[in-house]
């Protein structure tokens, strides 16, 4: 009875030492590939504005980011901003507050859902790409090939992506931000029966530009965020085929899971700055 | 005689020292030569000349060129040191987003921008042609040819810059012999073309190997088995090596 007792007692150890240590490495590779990722970006950043220049290859990645986003970008705007006025809408009317659905959903828009659902949906889009496209580069030797040829691969692949996405970001959040607030008027006038020159007097008077401009840093953020851990994954990928299809989903998952805890961190660092530079 | 490459006691393992795949190889590659380097599929040819690009880096071991270790170089320098080389890939490795043509283009538009698009444009023409592919061919992508043709368009770019020190990973594996044979008069005049080349060619057929190496390396198991000119091997006692050249000079 006693044996039974001690070797099952022995085996709960060894589980539970198991299951520590297992949380211990994990939480060692999540801080190593972080740093990894910043270093990574750290060189890629220094090597953007060094020659030969870039630019050409920088405007294509625009328009493959941009430019193909938009319309998926535009939807995602629209249904967001009838969605979300429907919501605050049968709130707002329960303490017959509705004059200020306007500002409620202009602010929820511009500071919070614009940049996150863009900085998602691109990171889901351009960045997939952008992993596999450097994955496959790499398992197929291009890489190497461009290193052999005395060409900074680092310069050529990573770079103007990194830059294209920080400048297109801001550009599609924009564009995010023109489309849902319409689509937002367009239910709350037409279909919930507010009054169109109430709702915009109302937006001017709560909304300040910094909310928009919080929104738009937010999104240059991302940007950078998604484009440098897909590229990241994409450079190192190592395993043929498959290695790429796993670094294309790691790139994804994880720009993902980033963008939402930097969302967090992002927008309380922006309004501390606004605080203080109005207090100066 | 001088050495441009020098490899001493060359290490490597890919998986943290449980087995390796270089097991220290000794090698000087003469300057001004063409090196021949054979052994059975497998060995670590490739691997080898990975290292001598700078590509792998050693579990130990030193690798040098013209005196210079790799391991210790700026990223700038080390930049400086590849233009002076070219590299024939095993698979070619064209840049799959760009035409035939522009893959040959692109080295030279980045290291000799100086000369204008459209004497770029004669030039990438002119190695197109001397590699053996047709002018029809020009303006398609590397997924529409065929290996063959691939991997002359890859020897087409590797010596798009005349390099110093050229480099070639089974060149003519996956061609046919009268273009075995072109592609290894190539090689031959292309060495002899530029001063100073030094030209490191991997193959499996022992025919070219004769023919075009003035310098043969044998490698076995990640090792080096045997260095020494054409006739040194043909002359050999070592029995291994003997069953290796019969059955390759027997083959044609
Ligand atoms: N990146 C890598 N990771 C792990 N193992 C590798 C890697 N590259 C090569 N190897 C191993 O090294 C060994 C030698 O490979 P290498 O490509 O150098 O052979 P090779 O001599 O060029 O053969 P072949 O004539 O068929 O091209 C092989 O067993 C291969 O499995
Ligand atoms: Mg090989």
């Amino acid at each position: 009875m006693m044996k039974v007792w001690l070797e099952y007692r022995q085996r709960v150890n060894a589980s539970i030492d198991e299951f520590f240590i297992g949380l211990y490495e994990k939480f060692v590779s999540v801080v190593y590939g972080f740093g990894q990722t910043l270093v990574f970006t750290h060189q890629c950043a220094r090597y953007m504005f060094s020659k030969p220049s870039r630019f050409s290859n920088m405007i294509q990645h625009m328009h493959f980011i941009g430019n193909d986003s938009i319309i998926i970008i535009a939807l995602t705007g629209c249904f967001t901003g009838l969605a979300l006025s429907y919501q605050i809408y049968i709130g707002f009317n329960l303490v017959n507050a509705t004059n200020l659905v306007g500002p409620t959903v202009a602010l929820g828009i511009f500071k919070e859902l614009a940049p996150v659902l863009t900085g998602l949906i691109v990171a889901a889009r351009a960045g997939g790409a952008m992993a596999a496209q450097l994955g496959t580069m790499r398992v197929s030797e291009q890489i190497d090939a461009l290193e052999v040829m005395g060409v900074n691969p680092k310069q050529y692949l990573v770079s103007p992506r990194i830059l294209a996405s920080f400048l297109t970001l801001p550009l599609l959040c924009g564009a995010f931000d023109f489309i849902a607030i319409h689509g937002s008027e367009l239910l709350c006038v037409n279909v919930l029966g507010l009054d169109s020159a109430i709702f915009w007097d109302k937006i001017e008077t709560w909304i300040e530009p910094k909310d928009i401009i919080e929104g738009l840093i937010k999104s240059a953020v991302f940007g950078i965020t998604f484009s440098a851990i897909c590229c990241k994954t994409g450079f190192y990928t190592s395993g043929g085929a498959k290695g790429v299809g796993e670094a294309t989903n790691r790139g994804v998952v994880n720009s993902m899971v980033w963008i939402i805890i930097l969302n967090f961190f992002v927008s309380n660092i922006i309004r501390m700055y606004f605080t203080i530079a109005e207090a100066l | 005689m001088s050495t441009a490459v020098e490899i001493t006691d060359l290490r490597k393992s890919f998986d943290g020292g449980n087995t390796f795949i270089l097991k220290g190889i000794n090698l000087q590659i003469p300057k001004d030569k063409v090196t021949v380097i054979i052994g059975f599929s497998g060995t670590g040819k490739s691997v080898l000349i990975k290292h001598i690009l700078g590509l792998i880096e050693p579990t130990s071991g030193s690798v040098r060129i013209f005196d210079h270790e790799i391991k210790h170089m700026s990223e700038d320098e080390v930049i400086q040191l590849r233009c002076k080389m070219g590299m024939l890939f095993q698979h070619a490795a064209l840049f799959d987003d760009m035409t035939v043509i522009e893959n040959v283009m692109f080295p030279l538009k980045e290291h000799r921008p100086e000369l204008g698009k459209s004497e770029i444009r004669r030039i990438a023409e002119e190695k197109l042609i001397q590699s053996g592919m047709e002018e029809i061919h020009f303006n398609k992508l590397p997924a529409e040819l065929s290996g063959g043709m691939r991997k002359r368009v890859g020897l087409a770019r590797a010596l798009s810059l005349d390099p110093e020190i050229l480099i070639y990973d089974e060149p003519t594996t996956g061609l046919d012999p009268i273009l075995t044979e072109m592609v290894d008069d190539l090689i031959l005049s292309t060495h002899r073309r530029i001063e100073g080349a030094t030209s490191i060619v991997i193959s499996h057929d022992l025919n070219a190997a004769f023919r075009i190496g003035e310098n043969i390396v044998m490698l076995d198991k990640g090792t080096v088995l045997m260095q020494g000119t054409p006739q040194d091997f043909l002359n050999t006692d070592n029995k291994f090596i003997r069953r290796f050249v019969d059955k390759g000079i027997r083959r044609e």
